[in-house]
C-alpha cells in the first residue's frame, strides 16, 4: 500500500484529536482524543518504518533496520499508559472534588 | 587565606545563628563573629600575617573560566576595616529585645556581611557578581520582615531597582566575558578584554547604572531616603555605612579600570550628574522633617562628591574620595547610632515633633556635634581631609564644578545646624519630656566612633598611605 | 639658644587644648573655682609662653618653622602640621592669650550665675576657641591657618548658642556659622588656586615666588581670599552675622566677636601681605568694601539702642577701617589697630558687660542712665574706651586710626576725608551711648536701682587693665611727625612687611599737610564728642524713631533684603524641587515604570481564563504558527 494512505490515516485521526480536546468539555473524553493524537503519530511511526526498511531491503542490506522507530511506538504506549494512569487518577480526584468531569469548572488558577 | 576567613567566619556564623533559638544567644554569636573578623582585618593591617594572606585562589568553575580568587589591595583592605569595623558596633549597640526572631536578623546581618565583603575582595566577575546579590538577599528580608509600615511596598521597590542594575551588569560580565582572550572571568583578564570604542561605551553603561543605583548618584536615588525611613536603623546602619560603598568600590574596582576609555570620555556626564546631586540632595535634606530621610539625602550629597572625584582622573581627588569611603562610613554610622537612641526614646523621628534633647541627653548631644560636625567636614575631623582633597582634585578637573560643588559645604552646614537646633536645642517638648541619657551599646558605639573620627582627622596619614597603591593603579591606567 | 622657647611654640595652642579637654570631660566633677582656675590659668601659662616667644622674635627677624609632623603627605600634597613663630604671628600671640586671659579671668565672675556643669561647658568652649585662634595664626601654612579658620567658626556657633534653650540665640549662632561658611568657601577656592599656582600652601615658600606669578591669578586668588575674610571678620556683604552674635554671653563677644576671632581676615591679609600688593584690584577692592562698611556700620549705629550692638556695629565699622588701612598698603598700621582696638574694643564690651551684670541683663540704654556714680571703675574705664576709639590723642585709637587715615590719604585724599567722616560718627554714637549710659539721671525700675552695685574685683581688675592699655598702647607707634624713629612696631614688623614696603612707592605727604590734617580732623573729633556728650547727657534720645532714623535703626533693612533674596528663594526653590522634581518628576517617573508594568499585566491576565479548552487552542495556533513560520522560512 502507497505511504500516503498512512500518512492520511493518521492526520485524520491527529485532528480528530485535536479538533475533540479544542472543542469538548468532558475531561474523559479530551483524554481519549489525547490518546487518539498519541496512536495517530504510532500509526505514522510504524509506517515510516516499514517504508524505509522495504527501502533498505531493496539494496539489500538485511538486519533488523526500521526496529529503532518501533521500539519509539512501544515507548510511546508505556509512556501513554503511565499518563493514562496518573490523567485518570488525577479526573477521579477532580470528580471527587467538584461532582463533575467538566474542564471549564477548573478555571481556579486564574484567581 | 585571612582573605577567605573574612567571608567564611561570617557566613558560617549567620548559617549556625539560624540554628539558634534565643535571642540573647543569636546577638553574642553575631558580635563573637563580628569581633572575630575585627581581630582578623587588623592582625592584617597590623602586620601580623604576611601579605600573601591578603589574597586566596582556588578553582571554582574551571569549565566557565571562573575561579574563586580574593584579592585585598589598598581600597579595598579600607573598606573590608570599615566593615569589620561596623559591624561590631551595630551588632553591639542594638538593644535586641526589640526585634521578634532577633536571631535571624542577627543571621541575615552576619550573611551580608558576608557578602559584602566577598564584593570588597572578589578578584573574578562572577564571584563579584555572586556576592553582589548574596549581599542583596539578606537585605532583603531585613527590610522586608523588620522595620515601617510601609517596608514591604518600599522594600520591594529597592529591591527591584537594585536588582535591575544587577542584571544590566551581569549582562555586561557576560558580554565581556565572551570578549577575553580565552573565556575568563579573571579580574585581569576582564582588564584585558578586547573592545572596540562602541563596545566600551555601551558596557560602561551597563555596568555604571548597576553601581550608580547602589550608590546611588542622582537621578537614581529614589530608593534610597525611602529604603532608610522605612527598615530598622541597623540594617539602615548596612545600608548607607556599608552597602552604598559596594557602588562606589564597583566603580574602583571594575569601572575604571575595565573601561578606561569609556570613563574618561563620559566622566563629564558622571561629574555632572554627581554635582548636580550633590546640591540637589543637599536642598532636598533643608526640608526633611524626618531624620533619617534628611541623613539619607545628606548621603546622597556625600557620595555624589565621592563618585565625582573617582573620575576626574587625577591624584588629589581619587585618593581623597577613598580615604573618604572609611570615614563616611563611620560618620553616618555615628548619625545612625545617635537617631537609633532618639527613636527608642521618644518613638519619633519628627524634627518638628522633636526638642531640648541638649538638657535632657547632654552626652548624647556631644557625642551628635561631634559626629555632625565630621559630617560637614569641619578641620580635624576625618571627613575634612577627604573633603578637601576631593574638592581640590575637582578643582583642578574645572573649576566651576567645584565652585558650584562647594555650595554643599555651605548647604550641608545649613540643614545639619537645623537639625541640631531643633532636635537638641531649645525647649523640652512633649515627646522629649522623659528622654533618658544615652547609655549601653549605643553610647559605647557612640565612644568608639569619636576617637576613629579624631584621630583620622588629625592624622590621616594611614589611612593616606592605605589606599595608596590603589590610587597609583587607577592613575596608570590612562597611560 | 635664641630660639629655646620658640621652639616650644606649640605648647601654646596646646594648653588651652588640654584645658578643654579637662573642663570638657570632667564638667560634672568640677567645681566652678577649679574649673576657673584651669580655665583661666592654661591661658595665663600661655601667655607667658607667649611673651618669652615675643621677646625672642624682637631679636630674631627670620621666621622659625616648627615642625610636628605632616598633615597630608601624598605625592602631589604635602602639608605639614607645622608652625610659624615670626613677628607677625609673635604679636598676636601677645594680643590673643593676653586679651584672652584678661577675659577669662572676668569670665569667672561673670558667668557666676551658671550652673556647674554650664559653666564648665562656657570655659571650654572658650578654651577650645582660644586653641583654635592659635592655630589660626600660628599655622605655617594656609591650610593650617583654614583649620583654625574654621575651628573659631565653630567656636563662636557653640558660644553664641551658649544658652541654647533661647530659639533666637541658636538663630543667630546659625547665621554666624553659615555666613562664615560661604566665605570659607571663597577661602577654600583661594586655597585650591594657591596650590595649583605654587603647588605648596606654606607661607615660606609662596612668598618669595609671588612675584613670579601673573596679575591675574593673584587677583582672583586674593580676591578669594578676601571673600573667606569678609565672611569671618564681618564685611560687607556678610557683615550681618555679627550684630545678631551679640546673643552670646559678653566676654564672649569681647573676645571673639571684637578682640580676637573677627581680626582673622586681618591676620591673613597681612600674613599675605605680598600677594596684596602685587595685585592692584584687589586692593581697590578691599579699600573700598572697608570703607563702606565703616560707614554703612557706622550710620547703624548711631541709632541702635541695644548697648551691645551699639558696640557690635562699632566694631564692624572698626574692621573697615583696618581693611581700609590693609587695601592701601598701611598694613603696619592695620596690624596696629587690631592691637590698640582688641584692647579698647575688649574694654568697652567688658565695660557694658559690667553694666549688664548690673543692671540684671537689662540691655536697652534708654533704661540706664546715671550709672557713673554706681559703677565708678566701669565708668571711668569705658570712658577711656571711648576716648580711645573715638581718636582722641594721647589714647591709642588716636595713633592707629591716624596711621590708617593718613595711609588713604597717600592714595587718594578722598578716602580721608570719607574716612574722617566715619571716625566723626563713631565718637558720634560712642558718645551718644556712653552719655546715655553713665550720665542723666537713672530711667530704669526701681527694684534695678536698688540693686545697682559695681562688680567684682575679677571684673574690674581686667576693665583696669584694659584701661591701662587702651591709654598707652598707642605710644608704640608714635608717626614719625612726632619724633624721628619712635615707630617702634613700624620697626618690629618691618620684616614680615619688607616685600611689600619695597614695591609699594606712595609718594609721601609733607609734614605740614599732615600737621594740618591732624588739626582739622582732631578739632573736628572733639568738637562732635562735646556735642553729642551734652546732648545725651540731658536729654536722651528715648522716642521711636522715624524718617531716616528708623531706616538706620532698621539697619538698611539689610537683613530683610538677604531674607527676600536669598533665604526665601532658597526656601522656596528647595520646598519646589521637593514636591515637583523629587516626588512628581524623579520618583514619579521610577513608580510609573512599575505602575506600567502593573497596569500591562493586568491587561494581560484576562487571556489567561482558566479555560482548559483556551489555553489549547492559544496552544495549537502558536504550533501550526511556528509551523508555518518554519517552512515558510527554510523553504
Amino acid at each position: 500500500m502507497p505511504i500516503h494512505y498512512y500518512i492520511v490515516l493518521a492526520l485524520a485521526l491527529f485532528s480528530i484529536g485535536v479538533t475533540g480536546v479544542l472543542t469538548r468539555r468532558n475531561a474523559i473524553i479530551i483524554f481519549m482524543c489525547v490518546e487518539l493524537m498519541l496512536n495517530a503519530v504510532n500509526l505514522l511511526l510504524v509506517a515510516f518504518s516499514k517504508m524505509h526498511a522495504a527501502k533498505l531491503a531493496a539494496f539489500d542490506m538485511a538486519g533488523n533496520v526500521g526496529a529503532e522507530a518501533q521500539i519509539f511506538v512501544f515507548f510511546i504506549m508505556v509512556v501513554a499508559a503511565a499518563e493514562v494512569s496518573v490523567g485518570l487518577a488525577i479526573i477521579v480526584m477532580m470528580y471527587r472534588n467538584i461532582h463533575s468531569v467538566d474542564v471549564n469548572f477548573l478555571n481556579r488558577l486564574k484567581h | 587565606m585571612i582573605a577567605l576567613l573574612l567571608i567564611l567566619i561570617p557566613l558560617a556564623g549567620g548559617l549556625a545563628g539560624f540554628a539558634v533559638k534565643s535571642a540573647s544567644l543569636g546577638r553574642t554569636l553575631g558580635l563573637l563573629v563580628s569581633l572575630a573578623t575585627l581581630a582578623l582585618m587588623l592582625g592584617l593591617l597590623g602586620g601580623f600575617f604576611p601579605a600573601t594572606q591578603k589574597s586566596f585562589f582556588i578553582d571554582w568553575l574551571p569549565q566557565l573560566g571562573a575561579d574563586f580568587s580574593l584579592k585585598m589591595d589598598g581600597v579595598a583592605a579600607s573598606l573590608c576595616l570599615l566593615t569589620a569595623f561596623c559591624f561590631p558596633v551595630i551588632i553591639g549597640s542594638v538593644k535586641h529585645t526589640q526585634y521578634a526572631n532577633a536571631n535571624a536578623f542577627y543571621s541575615l546581618l552576619l550573611l551580608a556581611y558576608a557578602g559584602i565583603n566577598l564584593v570588597f575582595l572578589a578578584a573574578d566577575g562572577l564571584l563579584f557578581y555572586f556576592g553582589w546579590e548574596l549581599a542583596l538577599i539578606p537585605v532583603y528580608f531585613l527590610c522586608s520582615k523588620w522595620g515601617g509600615e510601609k517596608r514591604l511596598q518600599v522594600t520591594f521597590k529597592f529591591f527591584l531597582y537594585t536588582f535591575l542594575g544587577s542584571l544590566l551588569m551581569l549582562a555586561g560580565l557576560v558580554y565581556l566575558y565572551y570578549h577575553t582572550a580565552d573565556y575568563s572571568f579573571s579580574l585581569d583578564a576582564l582588564y584585558q578584554a578586547k573592545l572596540t570604542p562602541n563596545q566600551e561605551t555601551v558596557l560602561f553603561w551597563l555596568f555604571f547604572v548597576a553601581f550608580a543605583i547602589k550608590m546611588p548618584v542622582f537621578p537614581f536615588h529614589t530608593w534610597q531616603p525611602d529604603t532608610y525611613e522605612q527598615s530598622a536603623t541597623p540594617v539602615t546602619m548596612v545600608l548607607s555605612a556599608l552597602m552604598v560603598k559596594m557602588g562606589l568600590f564597583g566603580v574602583v574596582r571594575w569601572l575604571l579600570p575595565l573601561f578606561p576609555h569609556a570613563s574618561v570620555q563620559f566622566a563629564d556626564v558622571v561629574i555632572l550628574l554627581s554635582v548636580i546631586g550633590m546640591i540637589y540632595a543637599s536642598m532636598l535634606a533643608m526640608k526633611q522633617d524626618d531624620i533619617k530621610r534628611l541623613i539619607a539625602y545628606s548621603s546622597i550629597a556625600h557620595i555624589g562628591l565621592m563618585s565625582a572625584a573617582l573620575f576626574i582622573h587625577n591624584a588629589s581627588g581619587i585618593q581623597g574620595a577613598m580615604i573618604q569611603f572609611f570615614s563616611h562610613g563611620v560618620n553616618v554610622l555615628g548619625m545612625w547610632l545617635v537617631v537609633e537612641w532618639i527613636e527608642q526614646q521618644t518613638g519619633t523621628r519628627k524634627i518638628s515633633e522633636l526638642g531640648g534633647l541638649a538638657q535632657k541627653a547632654p552626652i548624647l548631644t556631644i557625642l551628635l556635634i561631634i559626629v555632625a560636625l565630621a559630617n560637614i567636614a569641619l578641620p580635624l575631623t576625618n571627613a575634612f581631609v577627604g573633603e578637601l582633597m576631593m574638592f581640590n582634585g575637582l578643582f583642578k578637573y574645572n573649576l566651576i564644578y567645584a565652585a558650584v560643588g562647594g555650595l554643599s559645604i555651605i548647604l550641608s552646614a545649613v540643614y545639619t545646624l537645623r537639625m541640631i537646633q531643633h532636635v537638641f536645642y531649645g525647649e523640652v517638648k512633649v515627646a522629649t519630656a522623659n528622654v533618658a541619657d544615652v547609655m549601653g551599646g549605643l553610647k559605647w558605639g557612640l565612644l568608639l566612633i569619636i576617637p576613629v573620627i579624631l584621630v583620622f582627622g588629625i592624622y590621616p596619614t594611614p589611612m593616606l598611605n592605605l589606599v595608596k597603591d590603589s590610587v597609583a593603579f587607577l592613575l596608570s591606567l590612562g597611560k | 639658644m635664641a630660639n629655646s622657647f620658640s621652639s616650644l611654640v606649640y605648647w601654646v595652642p596646646l594648653l588651652p587644648l588640654i584645658g578643654f579637654l579637662i573642663n570638657g570631660l570632667c564638667r560634672n566633677y568640677l567645681s566652678k573655682s577649679l574649673t576657673g582656675i584651669i580655665g583661666s590659668g592654661v591661658i595665663l601659662i600661655s601667655f607667658i609662653l607667649s611673651v618669652l616667644i615675643f621677646n625672642e622674635t624682637r631679636a630674631e627677624s627670620d621666621a622659625l618653622i616648627v615642625k610636628l609632623f605632616d598633615f597630608i603627605n601624598t605625592n602631589d600634597l604635602k602639608i605639614p602640621f607645622a608652625f610659624q613663630v615670626d613677628r607677625l604671628s609673635a604679636l598676636f600671640l601677645l594680643i590673643i592669650t593676653g586679651v584672652g586671659f584678661l577675659i577669662h579671668l572676668y569670665s569667672t565672675a561673670y558667668m557666676h550665675e551658671e550652673s556647674d556643669v554650664h559653666f564648665a561647658r562656657y570655659f571650654a568652649y572658650l578654651n577650645l576657641f582660644v586653641f583654635n585662634m592659635l592655630l589660626l595664626v600660628l599655622g605655617a601654612n594656609y591650610l593650617i591657618m583654614f583649620i583654625g579658620w574654621e575651628g573659631v567658626g565653630l567656636c563662636s556657633y557653640l558660644l553664641i548658642g551658649y544658652w541654647f534653650k533661647n530659639v533666637d540665640y541658636g538663630a543667630a549662632a546659625r547665621k554666624a556659622f553659615v555666613m562664615n561658611r560661604i566665605g570659607d568657601l571663597g577661602f577654600l577656592l583661594g586655597l585650591f588656586f594657591l596650590l595649583q599656582q605654587f603647588g605648596t600652601l606654606n607661607y615660606v615658600s609662596i612668598m618669595p615666588a609671588a612675584t613670579g606669578a601673573s596679575v591675574a591669578v593673584l587677583t582672583t586668588i586674593t580676591l578669594l581670599l578676601f571673600v573667606g575674610a569678609t565672611g569671618k571678620s564681618a564685611q560687607i556683604p556678610l557683615y550681618t552675622w555679627l550684630p545678631d552674635a551679640m546673643a552670646g554671653p559678653t566676654p564672649v563677644s569681647a573676645l571673639i566677636h571684637a578682640a580676637t576671632m573677627v581680626t582673622a581676615g586681618i591676620y591673613m591679609i597681612a600674613r599675605s601681605n605680598i600677594l596684596y600688593t602685587l595685585s592692584p584690584v584687589t586692593q581697590t577692592v578691599v579699600t573700598v568694601i572697608g570703607l563702606a562698611t565703616a560707614l554703612l556700620a557706622a550710620t547703624i549705629a548711631l541709632k541702635q539702642n541695644d548697648i551691645k550692638k551699639v558696640l557690635a556695629y562699632s566694631t564692624v565699622s572698626q574692621l573697615g577701617y583696618m581693611f581700609v588701612g590693609l587695601g592701601v598698603g598701611a598694613y603696619t598700621g592695620a596690624v596696629f589697630h587690631v592691637m590698640t582696638h582688641a584692647f579698647f574694643k575688649a574694654l568697652l564690651f567688658l565695660g557694658a558687660g559690667s553694666v549688664i551684670h548690673a543692671m540684671h541683663h537689662e540691655q536697652d540704654i534708654r533704661k540706664m542712665g546715671g550709672l557713673a556714680k554706681k559703677l565708678p571703675h566701669t565708668h571711668w574705664t569705658f570712658l577711656v574706651g571711648c576716648i580711645a576709639i573715638a581718636g582722641i590723642p594721647p589714647f591709642s585709637g588716636f595713633f592707629s586710626k591716624d596711621e590708617i587715615l593718613i595711609g588713604a590719604y597717600n592714595v587718594s585724599p578722598i578716602l580721608y576725608w570719607i574716612g574722617l567722616l566715619g571716625a566723626l560718627m563713631t565718637a558720634f554714637y560712642m558718645f551718644r551711648l556712653y552719655a546715655t549710659t553713665f550720665r542723666g539721671s537713672f530711667r530704669g525700675t526701681h527694684e534695678q536701682e536698688h540693686h545697682l552695685h559695681e562688680s567684682p574685683l575679677s571684673m574690674v581688675l581686667p576693665l583696669i587693665v584694659l584701661a591701662l592699655l587702651a591709654i598707652v598702647s598707642g605710644f608704640i607707634g608714635i608717626p614719625e611727625l612726632f619724633a624721628k624713629d619712635a615707630h617702634w612696631l613700624q620697626k618690629y614688623l618691618a620684616p614680615v612687611f619688607a616685600q611689600s614696603n619695597e614695591l609699594a612707592h606712595a609718594h609721601h605727604i609733607t609734614h605740614e599737610t599732615e600737621y594740618i590734617l591732624l588739626g582739622v580732623s582732631i578739632t573736628l573729633i572733639l568738637v562732635v564728642v562735646v556735642y553729642a556728650w551734652k546732648r545725651f547727657a540731658s536729654k536722651p534720645d528715648l522716642s521711636e524713631p522715624s524718617g531716616f532714623g528708623k531706616l538706620l535703626s532698621n539697619k538698611w533693612y539689610v537683613d530683610e533684603l538677604y531674607a527676600a533674596i536669598i533665604s526665601k528663594p532658597l526656601e522656596q526653590l528647595s520646598s519646589f524641587t521637593l514636591k515637583f522634581v523629587e516626588k512628581k518628576s524623579i520618583d514619579g517617573a521610577v513608580n510609573g515604570t512599575g505602575k506600567l508594568v502593573q497596569w500591562s499585566a493586568r491587561q494581560i491576565r484576562f487571556w489567561q481564563s482558566g479555560q482548559v479548552g483556551n489555553y489549547i487552542l492559544w496552544m495549537v495556533v502558536g504550533l501550526v504558527a511556528v509551523i508555518v513560520l518554519m517552512t515558510t522560512i527554510f523553504s
